[in-house]
């Protein structure tokens, strides 16, 4: 870890008119590595991916410090984000049967990125286009950039997803749930893909996820999530010697293929859990 | 490849379920015009005519013929083009028609294109700032346009852009200084009117169509509005438009680049609709400004009984409703590529 991408200091999100804050006091930074968000459905780990790139409209976001790279990402103008999101910052959704336009080849969905970030005529955004398509390994990718979304399956539409996500060459990738929706057959390969393009291109990574044994094997660290708090950051591998009571429980409560029958352990959630630390 | 094939298919299918649905609409307009209380009879010979002249005119007229056979010869008559006469005029319903028809078209194709002209736009506009003011502030706007009653903007309209600030033509088609002047060609006086090369007629004509359909376009707009803010707040609320945020496009982009296409489908089958119900004629602005259009020919033909003339006006209410619903069939194609 060399260089410090992301620099977030006690991040506080509020939705507006809710009562509580959503996410209380996050604080990690991020470097040129790949790290996991662990929590259960409501815990806050999208709610900071939306965050960090400032996409949740009527949302009140306070930080002691939110800083990506050189820039202040609670100072800038809305003006000068767009020129931040998909160029430097981009995120990879969960579903691609809802997160690419219904209506338009995917191939152009895809060099819009390109298009909307470099000075370029259309052919030159198709061909980056194509070639980014090639690389997350989409074989004849000319026939695949004039499908409709509707016309692919759910692992080339993720596929789409990634390579319209990194097309601009990004810094920061967040992927939120990337392979939630996918069959598990086809989460691996998507997985690897990510992983390689990742690696190769130096990107810092958020995985976004609720699931354990996935974020263990793709990232380098991990924090786990409770109630809009990081209740435990910890390096991946040293995942199965974790301290707080709520990651033991979720370990604990994974079933094991050639484990014993009895009825998985639950939760036992404890009050205390919610406080903030001193 | 398949894909012209599906298209050939679908428009087979659309083919025959349109015959259907004109077979369909044959049989509601012969019922509705053996069931009307009227008597087609009576109203031809009057009240005070001998048994005689009645039992005549009522075999004329093959009513002694049992039902069926009288829908045959219904059902060949309305094939040949044969509507029958009007009992009013003594004119072939279809010359009556004729002329009536192209002053409602004209009406309701500027009315519709103010209404989605005003509606759309404010629609989307509403729907971005959903429940702040500017959302409140057309709410207001399009609830004035459906709620006042047509004929009262209509006359309070008059008297305000015609009789006091002389901006609007009154009431007719044109001024009656150059009624005669051109030659019904089409009957659209716009389009007449600029083949004669008669521009004095055409201002006058244009002049006097701005205010009705402003008015109807109004009334429209509204539902227009409605529909296209909840249109839009429920494709603003889908995922695809926030992957073109995350790529970096302003909320504009977003709206128009990428929303805005995914709504005109729905925009398309309202906009049919509004249309079509434009078309079967605005009784009420119609009789404000002395329009000679369809809704007054209809409503008069149908108190004074003159059967042949309803029921006419009816089966081309029921043709352009199936006209509007295969055009818009045929822009689904166009504007969504999963009904390919």
């Amino acid at each position: 870890m060399e260089k410090t991408i992301l620099d977030v200091r006690n991040l506080r999100i509020r939705y507006g008119g809710a009562s509580t804050d959503a996410v209380r006091g996050v604080s990690f930074t991020l470097g040129r590595e790949r790290l996991g968000i662990v929590g259960e459905s409501g815990s806050g780990k999208s709610t900071i991916g939306r965050a960090l790139l400032r996409l949740l409209p009527g949302a009140t976001i306070t930080a002691d410090s939110l800083r990506f790279e050189d820039v202040d990402l609670l100072a800038l103008s809305e003006k000068e984000m767009l020129k931040v999101r998909g160029r430097r910052m981009s995120m990879i959704l969960q579903d691609p049967k809802f997160s690419l336009n219904p209506i338009r080849r995917v191939g152009d969905q895809v060099a819009e990125t390109y298009l909307r970030h470099f000075k370029c005529s259309r052919g030159e955004a198709r061909e980056k286009a194509i070639a980014m398509l090639e690389a997350v390994k989409i074989r004849d990718a000319e026939r695949v950039y004039a499908q409709y979304p509707h016309e692919i399956s759910g692992g080339m539409g993720q596929r789409v997803m990634i390579a319209m996500m990194l097309l601009a060459d990004p810094d920061l990738v967040i992927a939120d749930e990337p392979t939630s929706a996918l069959d598990v057959t086809v989460r691996l390969q998507v997985l690897n893909i990510l992983d390689g393009l990742v690696r190769d291109r130096g990107i810092g990574l958020i995985m976004i996820s609720h699931d354990l044994n996935l974020v263990r094997n793709f990232c380098d660290r991990v924090l786990i999530m409770y109630a809009g708090r990081v209740v435990e950051t910890l390096q991946a591998s040293e995942l199965d010697s974790a301290q707080h009571p709520y990651t033991q429980g979720l370990l604990a409560a994974q079933p094991r293929i050639g484990g014993s029958r009895a009825p998985l352990a639950v939760l036992d959630r404890k009050p205390e859990w919610l406080e903030e630390k001193a | 490849m398949s894909f012209s094939r599906l298209r050939l298919g679908g428009a087979v299918g659309q083919l025959g379920s349109i015959i259907v649905t004109l077979l369909g609409l044959l049989v509601l307009t012969f019922f509705i015009g053996r069931m009307m209380p009227a008597d087609p009879v009576r109203a031809i010979v009057g009240e005070d005519a001998t048994r005689e002249t009645y039992e005549q005119v009522y075999h004329a007229l093959g009513l002694d013929r049992p039902v069926w056979e009288q829908f045959v010869y219904y059902m060949r008559d309305v094939l040949t083009g044969n509507f029958g006469t009007s009992i009013r005029t003594g004119q072939p319903v279809i010359q009556d028609i004729l002329h009536v028809m192209p002053a409602t078209i004209e009406l309701a194709t500027f009315a519709i294109l103010i209404g989605a002209c005003l509606g759309i736009p404010m629609g989307v506009f509403a729907a971005v700032n959903k429940d702040r003011w500017p959302d409140h502030a057309v709410r207001v706007f399009s609830l004035f346009g459906h709620s006042m009653p047509i004929f009262w903007t209509g006359m309070i309209a008059l008297i305000v852009f015609y009789a006091h600030l002389d901006l609007v033509g009154g009431s007719g088609r044109m001024d009656q200084f150059y009624i005669g002047l051109v030659d019904e060609r089409t009957g659209f006086l716009l389009i007449d009117s600029l083949r004669a090369g008669e521009m004095d007629v055409f201002w006058s004509a244009l002049n006097h169509l701005i205010l009705p359909a402003t008015l109807l376009g109004y009334s429209s707009s509204a539902y227009i509005t409605r529909m296209t803010r909840s249109f839009m707040l429920d494709q603003l609320g889908q995922e695809y438009v926030t992957t073109a945020r995350v790529k970096g496009l302003s909320r504009g982009q977003t709206i128009w680049l990428h929303a805005f296409g995914n709504i005109r489908v729905q925009l398309v089958t309202i906009i049919a609709l509004a249309y079509g119900s434009l078309l079967e004629g605005a009784v009420l602005i119609e009789t404000v400004f002395a329009w000679p259009g369809f809704g007054s020919y209809l409503t008069s033909n149908l108190i004074i009984g003159d059967m042949n003339a309803v029921m006419t006006c009816v089966l081309i209410i029921g043709v352009i409703f199936i006209g509007l619903n295969l055009l818009s069939d045929i822009l689904y194609r166009i504007f969504d590529p999963r009904t390919r």
